[in-house]
């Protein structure tokens, strides 16, 4: 405590010009708009609060069930319900502006005109920091293919998106790939100035009694500790594959879990299925980390990212 | 609302496969209003990854351990054991550590004072009931429609007695009560008082039916539903439940765990209400 306080560690990061205080930030859709969480943890203390995925027309979602828990982990078929772009500069925009924090918006489209209609709209929105593409979406125009599922649509799609946005722009990249470098080359090729990965990865559960699926979509993304082998090793083929910055995702609960992101190489985390459990659980986490580095006698969070020994 | 850690001051079986937990909560009763539930999560191992939501059943302070302290203020529900979590809970002892976060929703509108309340239980979701009754009392008379499968499934009726609630049991096969449906003492008390409240929680066919009987009647309804829930705190979206005017083109969800869990009936969609909340009916009394 004594002279530790005079040298406290460096845990600033900065991710495609986005200057955040500390590598740690809410993952999409388990975070509502921020305003959810106030009550129960400093916004300020966060690196980013990042917001449920948009789109330009509210969605209604899925129907229920749209979540089941399983082992270590869970399933969700939200459906990416959302309020609309309008929606969102009317009734939540107003509390973030408040937030002295980056705000980093997640999007999504149907279509590409609707992704680059999103995009520019939120171009013109100051309080946003940037914004993260969600690819993991069917091209509705083409027979329903995940735009990030395949290199050449998710090279299209943030081409497109990257001519109308006047932000820093962050792929969002879905893990149901067979090699997820060749995606990451891709979106970095295409203009993405920063990478999160993953998303959730596609599983089912059933229900033995009524023999029906648990989840009323069938399928969901499974999310929480259970993925995290999964998503250390994917962000680690993805920094290797890329030069831009990348922020890993998946399954992360306690300080150690963000840390083997950032030694692998990652150089920000977002926390997600672990805020349903512990709404204090990011907070808990940076204090995790700067105590890591006191112990570790680390001066500057960046010291850490990329130190895999091998 | 808080996130608060705290310990086990009890946990009792009450009848085969209910229980009785006691929780310390210095301060929770000033924030509770009857209605509301809390998220809870055991902090001794961790089977279950997501906290599971109960209604909180009352709150009560016991005496403090030495002179010149507070009395010791706790909150308790009662559950019934259906699946992994619950089953780890019934294996909880007093001084055993647990997290809450809560109080969580909208709970009850009390509604005009005077006019009759009548109050439908079924198994347990009689839990919100009861914060509810204690609030009524002082201002309206109020009687409490208890039903359940077997006497087993009937819980804490003395308590609501008293309170002074005038209570009636029924049970599916008449081991205790009367033999049938709680809704048809339901259809009786209206008969008598037409202008009474009802307020609702139980299993969902028990809330359609009555629906049916206030909706045909014009009479007042608050339900309190069920809804499997992640957060609690309206971020995850997995609990929801169609708002009336409902439609793929003007979707209306409402967050059970935000909006609700207790709705005033036209708040609802009534149509396909039952076919896609319905999915504990197996489980539940
Ligand atoms: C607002 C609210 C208040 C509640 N209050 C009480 C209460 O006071 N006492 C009580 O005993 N229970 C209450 N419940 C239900 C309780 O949350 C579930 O019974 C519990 O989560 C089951 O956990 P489990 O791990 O034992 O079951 P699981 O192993 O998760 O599931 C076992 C079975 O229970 C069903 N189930 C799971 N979660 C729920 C749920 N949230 N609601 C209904 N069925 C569910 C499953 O579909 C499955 O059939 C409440 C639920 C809500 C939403
Ligand atoms: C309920 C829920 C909703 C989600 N919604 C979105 C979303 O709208 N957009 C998105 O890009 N990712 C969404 N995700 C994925 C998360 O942002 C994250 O990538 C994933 O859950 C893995 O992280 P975790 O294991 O820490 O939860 C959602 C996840 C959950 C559990
Ligand atoms: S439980 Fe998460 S939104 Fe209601």
């Amino acid at each position: 405590m004594m002279d530790s306080r005079k040298k406290r560690p460096s845990l600033a990061v900065e991710i495609a010009g986005i200057k955040m205080k500390n590598p740690v930030m809410p993952a999409s859709g388990t975070f509502g708009y921020g305003e959810e969480y106030a009550g129960y943890l400093d916004l300020e203390g966060l690196g980013a609060i990042v917001t449920k995925g948009l789109s330009l027309k509210p969605k209604a979602g899925n129907p229920t069930p749209r979540i089941a828990e399983t082992t270590s982990g869970m399933l969700n078929a939200i459906g990416l319900q959302n309020v609309g772009i309008d929606g969102f500069i009317e009734y939540k925009l107003p509390f973030l502006r408040e937030v002295n924090t980056p705000v980093i918006i997640n999007f999504f489209g149907n279509t590409l005109e609707e992704y680059g209609e999103v995009a520019q709209r939120l171009s013109d929105i100051p309080e946003i920091a940037g914004v993260e593409l969600n690819i993991s979406c069917p091209n509705v125009k083409q027979g329903g293919i995940v735009f990030g599922t395949d290199p050449v649509c998710a090279h299209e799609v943030v081409a497109h998106v990257r001519k109308y946005l006047k932000k820093p722009l962050i792929a969002k990249l879905t893990p149901n790939v067979t090699d997820i470098a060749v995606v990451a080359r891709a979106v970095e090729e295409a203009g993405a100035d920063a990478i999160s990965c993953i998303n959730t990865i596609t599983g089912m559960a059933v229900d033995v009694r009524t023999r029906r699926p648990r989840l009323a979509n069938r399928t969901g993304g499974l999310s929480g500790p259970a993925i995290r082998p999964i998503a250390v090793r994917m962000v680690h083929q993805v920094v290797q594959a890329v030069k831009v910055p990348v922020i890993g995702i998946g399954g992360i609960v306690e300080a150690a879990d963000a840390l083997e992101f950032l030694i692998v190489g990652a150089s920000a985390v977002q926390v997600g299925t672990a805020n349903f459990v512990d709404p204090s659980a990011m907070a808990d986490i940076i204090a995790g980390l700067e105590k890591f580095l006191v112990e570790e006698g680390i001066e500057d969070i960046r010291e850490l990212i990329g130190s895999l020994e091998l | 609302m808080k996130n608060f850690k705290t310990i086990i001051l009890s946990n009792q079986e009450l009848s085969p496969g209910y229980y009785r937990m006691r929780i310390l909560a210095p301060g929770f009763g000033a924030m509770a209003r009857p209605g509301q539930f809390i998220m809870f999560r055991s902090r001794m191992s961790h089977p279950s990854l997501l906290r599971r939501p109960f209604g909180i059943f009352r709150i009560g302070h016991l005496p403090p351990d030495c002179e010149g302290q507070p009395p010791k203020e706790y909150l308790e529900i009662l559950y019934k054991v259906v699946g992994r979590g619950t089953s780890v809970m019934q294996e909880l002892h007093q001084g055993d550590r647990v997290e809450v976060l809560g109080p969580l929703g909208r709970g009850f509108d009390a509604g005009q004072p005077g006019e009759e309340k009548i109050l439908v239980g079924g198994g347990i979701g009689l839990v919100p009931l009861y914060m509810l009754a204690e609030e009524l009392m002082r201002t309206s008379p109020v009687r409490l429609l208890m039903g359940g499968r077997t006497r087993d499934d009937i819980l804490a009726v003395t308590e609501f007695e008293r309170l002074g609630v005038k209570t009636y049991v029924s049970t599916d096969d008449g081991s205790l009560g009367e033999e049938g449906f709680v809704t048809e003492a339901l259809v009786r008390a209206l008969e008598n008082s037409p202008a009474a409240t009802v307020y609702a929680c139980g299993p969902m066919p028990m809330i359609e039916a009555v629906y049916q009987i206030c909706a045909s009647r014009g009479v007042g309804l608050q339900v309190s539903l069920e809804a499997l829930m992640a957060c609690g705190v309206g971020a995850c979206l997995g609990c929801v439940v169609k708002g009336a005017g409902h439609s793929d083109q003007t979707p209306r969800y409402l967050c059970t765990c935000k909006e609700g869990p207790v709705f005033r009936a036209e708040q609802l969609d009534w149509s396909r209400l039952g076919e896609e909340n319905g999915y504990c009916e197996g489980c539940k009394s």
